[in-house]
């Protein structure tokens, strides 16, 4: 039985000019122990996705799904009880999820503070000790010091520490690299990795970056407008994609452009979100586009545990 | 570090605004008047008496001379002679300072206490009945008229429910039969010294309803203050993360949230700190609360120079100190102050 396990995720957020379809139809098998990829453009829904599963999705938002479970608790009801217990966040930009006026100590101490029950020093041992599992090199230095005062990656990695210190067994990084220079967002992932392996954690990571998946993900999911269009290992997803939008993306990316050729970037933009799609929603920017894309929703075409939504049959692709 | 060398510069400032008012004070109380030694002498002088006052009052030497003997007798807390009364200034206030520094200390904690958690709370609930309920009350606070709120609360605590005594600073029973020692003329402090809980408790009754009248406007905007203020800290990323990491709602609230939403209200709280130094006459008058307010209200009408002038100084340093102490607080609050 997969960890966490949504099966057509739709989330629907009112707005003064009318309702907005944030997600449409998100499916996600998250498997214990893996480091799952969720990839798609702006919009796409993959962070209210995110949202919904640690039950922050904004006020007045619907919420239905065929499946929408954690570990057989349903996230419809349960999501506010598992928030913070067993399911955690990493956030896009640590500067702004660190409180800017409290020193780390106190931040690591409120978190250890509201999970259990222990003498203040065993918590300052235990603070350290977090934040020397995320290799920081001077966990005392670390605690005395205020957010302002560390770099970028440092501060990645206390709000790594403060996640772990929750004892969450399932993290929800959003875009954990974005804000940070490339080398030191690849030792995040490379970090991430390690307590993944470490401790068993399971990862949910969202991100808009091919390199990303490709360094860090064990599986991943492709999202477009609201719907998962593509799933599985991330070694089948890079090298033999499915879905045309994947095949963009990666053609998008600049290593795959000869040196000196002009970048490939996808044309046109995605829907509105207040649109009503009939068919595939990337038909519009699709280059195969047939008739019956725009008219009738696209059937689930597999390859092994490799699975995408595409009118184009296997051998098209 | 950072902190020590942000705290010192802060009391240099402070030095050097107090030189400044002692400046300008000399120059209201000495320079000003036409002739001090006609209003020193009293009415209806004859010469050789104005000419004896012009000596006395050094009249006659150089400004700069008069400036230096005046910031010097400021320094050592000789405030000289009031005009009207012949007292020694220095005494008078040594009997009215306290009696106001009491009742202000206690209306800035009432309005610290009162509005801060209220302001708090209205932005928790915004829009739901708390928020409603807290707003109206504190734009009632802040447009009530304070000798009218004073007067309600006489009427329904004193006069109706009688829990509280009407006025003055002590009940007759110890003022008059069994008097406190008086040593530093701060009724609380001066009951604990004596080792005398009934005096202290009957002092604080005392104090609660004007310090209640003082504090209703600076709760009031306090409460505004912070409630605005946490309105936007809580849309801030790090409070959805500290939701993600399972702290408890009012961890969240006071112990998050809060420290990044208290500076306008702690502004706010020191500049009605000031105001009830001098400006509280008229609660002063309705409590019968011998304080600052009344004595200097009194040497304005009088045009009593000397007194007017010894309580500018005071409530200045009162104020420049005040001030020092907020923005110390304010950076030990907010670690970034000290930097900018």
């Amino acid at each position: 039985m997969p960890l966490l396990d949504i099966s057509d995720l739709c989330v629907r957020i009112p707005t003064p000019e009318g309702e907005v379809h944030a997600v449409r139809a998100v499916s996600l098998r998250i498997e214990r122990g893996e480091i799952h990829g969720v990839i798609g453009e702006s919009g796409c829904g993959k962070t209210m996705t995110g949202m919904a599963t640690l039950g922050l999705a904004p006020k007045g938002a619907r919420i239905e799904a065929a499946r929408f479970h954690f570990d057989g608790a349903d996230l419809r009801e349960q999501a506010k009880a598992l928030r913070g217990k067993r399911i955690g966040m990493i956030a896009q930009d640590p500067a702004a999820a660190l409180n800017p006026v409290l020193s780390i100590a106190r931040q690591m101490d409120d978190v250890i503070r509201a999970h259990r029950t222990l003498p203040r020093e065993a918590r300052r041992r235990e603070a350290a000790d977090l934040l020397a599992a995320t290799g920081l090199p001077d966990p005392g230095r670390v605690l005395k010091s205020y957010p302002h005062q560390l770099s970028g990656g440092m501060q990645q990695r206390v709000v790594i520490a403060q996640a772990l210190a929750t004892g969450a067994d399932f993290l929800i990084a959003d875009e954990p690299t974005t804000a940070l220079d490339v080398s030191v967002g690849a030792q995040v992932l490379a970090l991430l990795r390690k307590l993944v392996a470490e401790r068993g954690l399971t990862v949910l990571m969202i991100t808009h970056d091919m390199d990303v998946i490709a360094e860090a993900c064990d599986r991943a999911t492709v999202l477009y407008a609201g719907r998962s269009v593509e799933t599985g290992p991330v070694e089948a997803v890079l090298q033999k994609p499915g879905h045309p939008y994947t095949r963009a993306l990666l053609a998008a990316l600049p290593d795959a452009a000869p040196h000196g050729a002009r970048l490939a970037a996808i044309e046109g933009s995605i829907p509105p979100p207040r649109t009503r799609i009939a068919g595939c929603a990337f038909a519009p920017r699709c280059p195969k586009a047939m008739p019956v894309c725009a008219a009738e929703p696209p059937p689930e075409r597999a390859r092994d545990r490799h699975t995408w939504l595409c009118h184009l049959p296997e051998d098209a692709a | 570090m950072e902190l020590l060398r942000y705290i010192l510069r802060r009391t240099v400032l402070s030095a050097f605004v107090v030189v400044g008012v002692t400046f300008l004070v000399f120059i209201v109380a000495q320079v000003v008047p036409s002739d001090p030694a006609a209003l020193y002498a009293g009415p209806r002088p004859t010469a050789e008496q104005i000419e004896k006052a012009r000596q006395e009052l050094n009249l006659d030497a150089p400004l700069p001379a008069r400036f230096a003997t005046f910031a010097a007798a400021m320094a050592s807390g000789d405030f000289g002679v009031s005009y009207k009364s012949r007292r020694l200034i220095a005494e008078d206030l040594k009997a009215y300072l306290p009696a106001t520094l009491e009742l202000a200390v206690f209306s800035t904690g009432l309005a610290l206490l009162i509005g801060i958690p209220l302001g708090v709370l209205a932005a928790a609930r915004q829009g739901r009945w708390p928020d409603r309920l807290g707003s109206f009350g504190s734009i009632a606070a802040v447009a009530m008229p304070t000798f009218f709120l004073a007067m309600i609360l006489q009427l329904v605590f004193a006069q109706w429910l009688g829990i509280l005594p009407l006025s003055g600073r002590l009940s007759r029973e110890i003022a008059i039969g069994a008097p406190l020692p008086v040593v530093t003329n701060f009724t609380l402090v001066d009951a604990l010294l004596a080792g005398r809980l009934d005096a202290f408790g009957n002092a604080v009754t005392h104090l609660v309803l004007p310090a209640l009248t003082l504090a209703s406007y600076p709760a009031g905007v306090a409460m505004r203050l912070t409630r605005s203020a946490m309105i936007e800290i809580l849309e801030r990323r790090h409070v959805v993360a500290a939701r993600t990491l399972g702290l408890s709602e009012p961890r969240i609230l006071f112990g998050h949230a809060l420290p990044n939403a208290m500076g306008p209200a702690l502004t706010v709280i020191g500049l009605s700190f000031a105001y009830a130094l001098t400006g509280a006459v008229l609660v002063e008058i309705i409590f019968a609360w011998p304080g600052l307010g009344r004595y200097v209200s009194e040497a304005i009408l009088a045009k009593d120079f000397p007194v007017i002038a010894a309580v500018t100084m005071v409530v200045t340093i009162c104020y420049v100190v005040m001030n020092l102490l907020i923005d110390i607080a304010q950076a030990l609050v907010d670690p970034r102050v000290a930097l900018s």
